[in-house]
């Protein structure tokens, strides 16, 4: 109807090495770029107040995004299941506030970039087990790992400084005179650094996946003995995989805290919080950047929105909401995993693939 | 098929709407938990809160002539919840928070000086936030979690004397479960007894076999517990079994509630709790909330929830609240006000017990009085025990220990501010 792949001629190999070879793929990138970039910071969405808007809706779906696509790297793409993400996440929130303590003066950006680093190292160390066991014992032995995090969180006073709330607070920071972080910085500003972070992070995910780290976590997940016989190493590979993850897990946990709630307290890193993670990253659609993208916007925003609508368009009370909202994302969940089992990233191919123009679709 | 889909999902939207949604100029807005662990004790704290203030819309025609808009908002219990609900209020002028949850309010504490809309955590929040001058924006009137805490331990000295006995300290752990503790490091030395702590996570809070096989093992001569929602009775129904003496288990205030003993019922009989509000319906405020809410069916709350700990606490909060948003008018003198007139409004107003009979609270609550270095009013707790069926107070208001509970505060409020920099503070005359 619209595209197709033949008849763009690429007459050098960097062309056809491009993240988007693909002239509309270009177009479609654009358009969600100058949406994020430029129309939402704007106008925020329509019906909801903008500060809502950016605050509620659109800081939270981007670092989550940057959750899922952590995940989605271990699951997806490495074949590691992991029920530990809220709790690496947390990993992330804590070292970030224990860098921000001790070095009062570091940049706030590179405290959150440190935090990653710490949290690859930690989830190194829980990844340890994958080289031993598969499947759901290592979910079993990743689950260990977010019961011991989530009880290092409380009894580990020093981690939280010993405040008697046991609730990590967010330091005022600033660079080049703007405030990034603490109750006095602009949403928008936060959005800003949030998106940034989505945006070098997704560049970083795409270009590792498509070389020989990514693909050597591919060959893991299809068939680990058949990877080790053609050379690639477990060891470094499914490591690799938990490191990489973990880093970028540990970065949307010090985001979330730090540039969205503004104080947290373990209850934010449990396992329910895990769940709706892994939610993400199987709906989205495992193995695939986009999927993570989708998955992220479904299972937050859209629930977010309806309650908001639900209450202030049609004066419906906000608890009814919270139950219709939970109601239908599990009906939207079970039939996405019905109808399409590999989740909102293959839906979005078979509507490309009928965007072709004819006779392509099949 | 579509159609239909879309057709059933209207229907059923529109069967859901409210009736009778208020639209005022004063918007007052309140976090509520109906759904989740906690349900049965918020929908309590949140039918008391807006019942209140539509009765006063009802009666009075809302306040000074302007109608209140109660907004609800929906959180579960869960922080991450409060900041969206905090967010959703922006931009369209809130009064006064009511987070309900003492890790809401740690979240959005920061936020309260840039948005100029102050936060009043009655009977909960952070206990620092008593220092006005620390804390502009931040109320927790009529006392704070440090207060209540020696309140408690004044009660069992008076009974058997604190000093060589054990004290079992059991609580949710959470923000506001470990809220009290450094009072209790603080004067276990000063009157010689000895305590142990027994957190419960909020996934066990139905699970609390093995903290009791601990209380069975340490023998305390007493036990005090910070509970909230479903843990509270599965603690006393586990106090039971265990064969400890119930009344020496008190609970404070969020843990002596109607919902949560009703379903101990006789057996719970001799467990004790702390409160700073009195039950029943005798009080000419719950009989207006009746006449003109509750038996009007304007409500969603059960007809025997009036006169019930939690939902009698919930009005005198609104109370408290429309008592600050007429001063704030008066002070003023303007009829609609924003975040920062109630803020002096919240420091100004005098409930005595004149203003008190008028407003129809006399001997349901203590008067208090609004104060720009004191935003707790260090107000008494009494206590009150389960006889089987209800709540019967047994002692006389039991003031805090001052002086102890002050120190502790003002050190709690300048550590805040000394992790934040750039906190805002005021100086009071």
């Amino acid at each position: 109807m619209y595209f197709r792949e033949t008849g763009q001629f690429k007459s050098k190999y960097k062309e056809e090495l491009a993240a988007f070879p693909i002239f509309e793929d270009k177009i479609g990138i654009a358009i969600a770029a100058i949406i994020a970039f430029i129309l939402i910071p704007l106008f925020g969405l329509p019906g909801l107040s903008y500060e809502f808007t950016i605050s509620a809706v659109m800081i939270p779906v981007v670092i989550f995004t940057i959750t899922t696509l952590g995940l989605n790297i271990l699951l997806g793409f490495a074949g590691q299941i992991s029920l530990g993400t809220a709790a690496f996440m947390g990993v992330g929130a804590y070292s970030c506030y224990k860098i921000m303590t001790i070095f009062p003066d570091l940049n706030a950006l590179i405290c959150v970039v440190l935090s990653g680093v710490v949290t690859a190292f930690v989830g190194t160390i829980f990844g340890l087990p994958s080289l031993r066991i598969k499947g759901f014992y290592l979910m079993v032995a990743t689950l260990a790992a977010q019961f011991f995090l989530e009880w290092a969180f409380i009894r580990i006073p020093w981690l939280y400084n010993y405040n008697i709330s046991g609730a990590i607070e967010v330091p005022y920071k600033e660079m080049f005179g703007i405030v990034l972080t603490g109750a006095k910085s602009e949403p928008l500003t936060r959005y800003f650094v949030c998106l940034a972070f989505l945006v070098v992070l997704t560049w970083l995910a795409s270009n590792v996946i498509r070389g020989r780290i990514g693909r050597s976590w591919m060959m893991i997940r299809d068939m680990d003995i058949a990877a080790e016989l053609i050379g690639v190493r477990p060891l470094t590979a499914k490591l690799s995989a938990f490191a990489f993850s973990s880093f970028y897990i540990g970065i949307s946990g010090a985001l979330m805290v730090f540039f969205w709630l503004g104080a947290a307290e373990v209850e934010s890193f449990d396992i329910n919080h895990s769940f709706t993670y892994l939610f993400m990253v199987i709906i989205g659609g495992l193995g695939s950047i986009t999927g993570s993208y989708f998955g992220a916007i479904l299972v937050w925003v859209v629930p977010v929105i309806l309650k908001e609508y639900g209450k202030s368009v049609f004066g419906i009370d906000a608890f009814i909401m919270e139950n219709f909202t939970t109601i239908l994302l599990g009906v939207v969940m079970l039939t996405i995993l019905i109808v399409e089992p590999h989740g909102l990233a293959r839906i979005w191919q078979i509507a490309k693939q009928k965007l072709r123009l004819w006779p392509f679709p099949y | 098929m579509k159609k239909t889909i879309i057709g059933a999902l209207v229907a059923a939207t529109t069967l859901f709407t409210s009736v009778g949604m208020s639209f005022g100029d004063l918007l007052v807005p309140v976090m509520t938990y109906r759904v989740g662990p906690f349900a049965a004790n918020g929908t309590m704290n949140a039918n008391g809160f807006v019942d209140y203030l539509t009765m006063l819309n009802e009666r009075d025609g809302g306040i000074g002539g302007v109608k209140i808009k109660v907004e609800e908002c929906e959180t579960g219990y869960k922080a991450e919840k409060g900041v969206e609900c905090y967010e959703s209020y922006r931009g369209k002028n809130p009064l006064v928070h009511t987070p309900n949850s003492t890790g809401i309010t740690l979240q959005i504490l920061a936020k309260a000086p840039e948005d100029k809309t102050p936060i009043l955590t009655m009977g909960y929040g952070l206990s620092a936030a008593a220092k006005g001058e620390t804390f502009p924006w931040a109320f927790n009137y009529p006392t704070s979690y440090f207060s209540q805490m020696t309140s408690i331990l004044k009660y069992i000295d008076g009974e058997t004397g604190l000093k060589g006995k054990k004290i079992g300290f059991i609580f949710l752990e959470s923000g506001y479960g470990r809220e009290p503790i450094p009072v209790l490091e603080q004067l276990a030395p000063k009157f010689g007894f000895e305590y142990f702590l027994l957190p419960v996570a909020g996934k066990d809070a139905q699970n609390q076999s093995s903290h009791w096989l601990t209380v069975r093992k340490e023998k305390p001569d007493w036990m005090i517990m910070w509970g909230w929602g479903v843990m509270n009775p599965t603690a006393v129904k586990a106090a039971i079994k265990a064969r400890y003496p119930l009344d020496r288990f008190v609970g404070n205030w969020w843990a002596a509630g109607d919902v949560d003993l009703a379903p101990v019922g006789e057996a719970g009989k001799g467990y004790k709790g702390s409160t700073f509000n009195a039950t029943g319906t005798d009080f000419p405020a719950v009989q207006d909330v009746i006449k003109y809410v509750v038996s009007k069916g304007m409500t969603k709350t059960e007809p025997d929830g009036p006169g019930s700990v939690l939902y009698n606490r919930a009005l005198w909060n609104a109370a408290l609240i429309a008592e600050a948003i007429k001063t704030a008018q008066d002070i003023t003198g303007k009829k609609e006000i924003d975040g920062e007139d109630m803020r002096l409004g919240l420091e100004n107003f005098v409930l005595d017990e004149a203003r008190l009979a008028e407003l129809g609270f006399t001997g349901m609550v203590a008067p208090i009085s609004g104060s720009c270095k004191d935003h707790e009013g260090a107000g008494a707790a009494f206590i009150q025990q389960w006889d089987g069926k209800k709540w019967v107070k047994i002692s006389d208001a039991i003031p805090p220990m001052k002086e102890i509970a002050q120190e502790m505060l003002t050190k709690a409020a300048a550590q805040y501010a000394s992790n934040n920099t750039g906190w805002t503070t005021q100086t009071c005359k």
